[in-house]
């Protein structure tokens, strides 16, 4: 039937892993600084980051431009990994900190004797790293069983999605739930007891984040050409006539929306380390509806749009704000609004044959 | 039955079960057809803030029958179905597949897969697919997300498809988007999505709405066709088109404010006072 990849589709999966296994690091640590190919560390991370939005838009591509089930709490499934991984990144610390204590400073400015319970295994990368699949996998599986057994769709489900990471940003305001209230976690040191600061630690975490992407984008790709996704999509276009076919569209909107969840987390654990810091903003209702706009901006439903739409909107976003800072969200709004009206199936349907309606 | 008996009965069932193809189901139980009954509506109610959409309705359609539904506008033809499909809980009554499957006891799904197939008044497809797309998902096969994963069609389901293909006269559209089709393409396409889940018992809500005369012709035709082997339940309002359909000699039920107002041959239903008063002479 439909295959993985075509040919073409190849060339561009290896040109693109080539590019960021052997070109990024090429430019930034053997090529010399003075160099016009020179890549600044500033771009290393720049490109890390956006990587890391590019593996969101693609996880919320499957949910929203597959499935059609829109999330605009998707920054949360993103916050919780990052939570995740910064937790372990606040005990490699260790004893650097300000207040020169096990723990991690915030919990000794508020004179806490011991880590509460939810830091038991923060000591361990491995334990993490469990809980930033975990943590976001559960809460949307959980969150997903009652809302699809529910039938709660469309426009009803988005604002829910909303209230659930505004929620969760409140709570993670305080300086109870223990993350570090609005400060969050910062000042890191070190991953694996290697320190973060250097340029090879900056071009690996790079490296890793664009094989990451690369890896979910080939398995996305398996489950929108299986049957699977032909029935995800049918969800999309006539979910009651998919019911009377015999198909359970609860199993399957719930696989896809925990699958889509834990992407999102993965990525922040993969950002986290990479831009120094993580607070309760992560969940903010704009941060998870700017995920929405990458993907629509791209070109829904198609994997690599908006992959695309996640570099394209960022890298202008970087630009701008350095050029026009104070245009950018009017810019950004103006954009929305042009490819809604002008590119209904975004940057990429510029570039495709209009085989498919 | 002694223990003995119990007992080899037991392994006979289990062999047997190891024997058949594992599909995976909701129910162990498949519906049972000897006593000719292929679906039985006892005094089914349903109202709706007050208003009763459905008062002690009762139906009976044999195993193999072709029956036609008429009424008005309100009679509610469609709540039944939604009855019968597990789309709506009646407030009272029975509903019965077969002689054992008791439907009010199912889901959506699951009534699909024991055999209970239904066409939407709209025509319902997934647009963005392809006609053989469209097929392939309604096909008869494990609904599960793992099998849906690793799903291959073999050479016989491809038959299968094809010669579906042929009967609703899309073969020619096979890639095309479902989206692009004509109306009464999609029609066809969404009946022959049913016929691919080879369901026991078709429901069909209006299925010559918006089609031309030719295609209702035809459509006529298919319907025929599959009578015997299937049993069919058509609610139209096409006179023309429950005429060919019954031959001359097949009951027809004539519903009326949510319960059943007469039933008989088209032209003794056609004489009947009462539904001269309340639907033909309107």
């Amino acid at each position: 039937m439909t295959k993985l990849l075509g040919p073409k589709g190849w060339a561009a999966l290896l040109a693109a892993s080539l590019t960021v296994v052997v070109l990024i690091p090429l430019l930034n640590l053997v090529v010399p600084a003075g160099s016009v190919f020179h890549l600044s560390d500033f771009y290393v991370s720049l490109i890390g980051k956006i990587l890391c939005y590019a593996i969101c838009a693609l996880a919320m591509d499957l949910i929203w431009g597959y499935t059609g089930i829109l999330s605009l709490g998707h920054g949360l499934f993103f916050a919780l990994g990052g939570y995740g991984m910064g937790m372990y990144l606040m005990r490699q610390i260790g004893l650097e900190g300000n207040y020169k204590s096990e723990l991690p400073d915030f919990m000794v400015f508020l004179n806490w004797k011991e880590l509460p319970w939810h830091w038991m295994v923060s000591d361990s990368f491995f334990a993490q790293m469990l809980l930033v699949v975990g943590v976001p996998g559960l809460l949307a599986f959980v969150f997903g069983y009652f809302a699809f057994r529910s039938r709660i769709k469309g426009v009803y489900f988005s604002i829910i999605t909303q209230a659930l990471t505004f929620a969760a940003m409140l709570l993670f305001f305080r300086n109870e739930t223990g993350f570090g209230g609005n400060n969050g976690f910062t000042d890191f040191k070190r991953i694996l007891d290697i320190p973060l600061g250097t340029p090879g630690m900056r071009v690996a975490l790079c490296v890793i984040t664009g094989a990451v992407l690369i890896g979910f984008f080939l398995m996305a790709r398996a489950i929108v050409t299986s049957k699977y996704g032909r029935v995800l999509q049918a969800i999309r276009d006539a979910e009651t006539r998919v019911m009377f076919t015999g198909y359970n569209p609860l199993v399957y909107k719930l696989s896809i929306w925990t699958l889509s969840a834990v992407m999102c987390g993965v990525a922040g654990a993969l950002y986290v380390p990479q831009v120094g810091i993580i607070n309760p903003g992560e969940m903010s209702p704009a941060a998870s509806i700017e995920i929405a706009i990458w993907a629509a901006v791209g070109g829904r439903a198609t994997l690599i749009g908006p992959i695309v739409g996640a570099v394209f909107v960022n890298g202008a976003k970087s630009w701008f704000t350095v050029a026009f800072p104070e245009y950018w969200l009017f810019f950004l709004g103006a954009l929305f609004i042009a490819v809604t009206l002008f590119l209904p199936h975004g940057i990429v349907g510029l570039f495709r044959g209009k085989d498919r309606a | 039955m002694t223990p003995d008996l119990m007992e080899a009965g037991a392994r006979t069932r289990a062999e047997h079960d190891a024997k058949a193809k594992p599909v995976r189901r909701f129910i162990a139980d498949e519906p049972y057809f000897g006593q000719g009954v292929a679906l039985y509506v006892e005094d089914i109610s349903v109202s709706f803030d007050g208003f009763k959409a459905l008062n002690a309705l009762s139906l009976a359609i044999d195993v193999g029958e072709l029956r036609c539904i008429i009424g008005p506008n309100g009679a509610g033809k469609t709540t039944m179905m939604d009855c019968i499909t597990g789309k709506t809980r009646p407030d009272a009554g029975k509903v019965f597949f077969g002689s054992n499957i008791d439907l009010l006891g199912l889901t959506e799904p699951q009534i699909a897969q024991i055999g209970v197939g239904r066409k939407f008044q709209k025509p319902t497809v997934y647009e963005q697919l392809t006609v053989f797309e469209n097929l392939e998902l309604a096909l008869k096969a494990d609904r599960g997300v793992r099998a849906a994963l690793f799903h291959r069609l073999n050479g016989e389901q491809r038959d299968r498809i094809a010669e579906v293909l042929l009967l609703i006269h899309l073969k020619e559209e096979v890639q095309r988007t479902a989206g692009l089709l004509s109306h009464g393409q999609k029609q066809w396409l969404e009946i022959g999505m049913l016929l691919m889940q080879d369901p026991r018992l078709l429901l069909l809500d209006e299925p010559v709405a918006g089609m031309t005369d030719e295609e209702t012709e035809r459509t006529a035709e298919l319907f025929l066709s599959l009578e015997g082997k299937h049993s069919l339940v058509v609610v139209e309002h096409d006179m023309k088109f429950v005429h060919q359909l019954t031959e001359g000699r097949k009951t027809v039920t004539v519903l009326h404010e949510g319960s059943v107002l007469a039933e008989g041959l088209l032209s003794e239903v056609q004489a009947n006072e009462k539904v001269v008063e309340v639907y033909l002479g309107r």
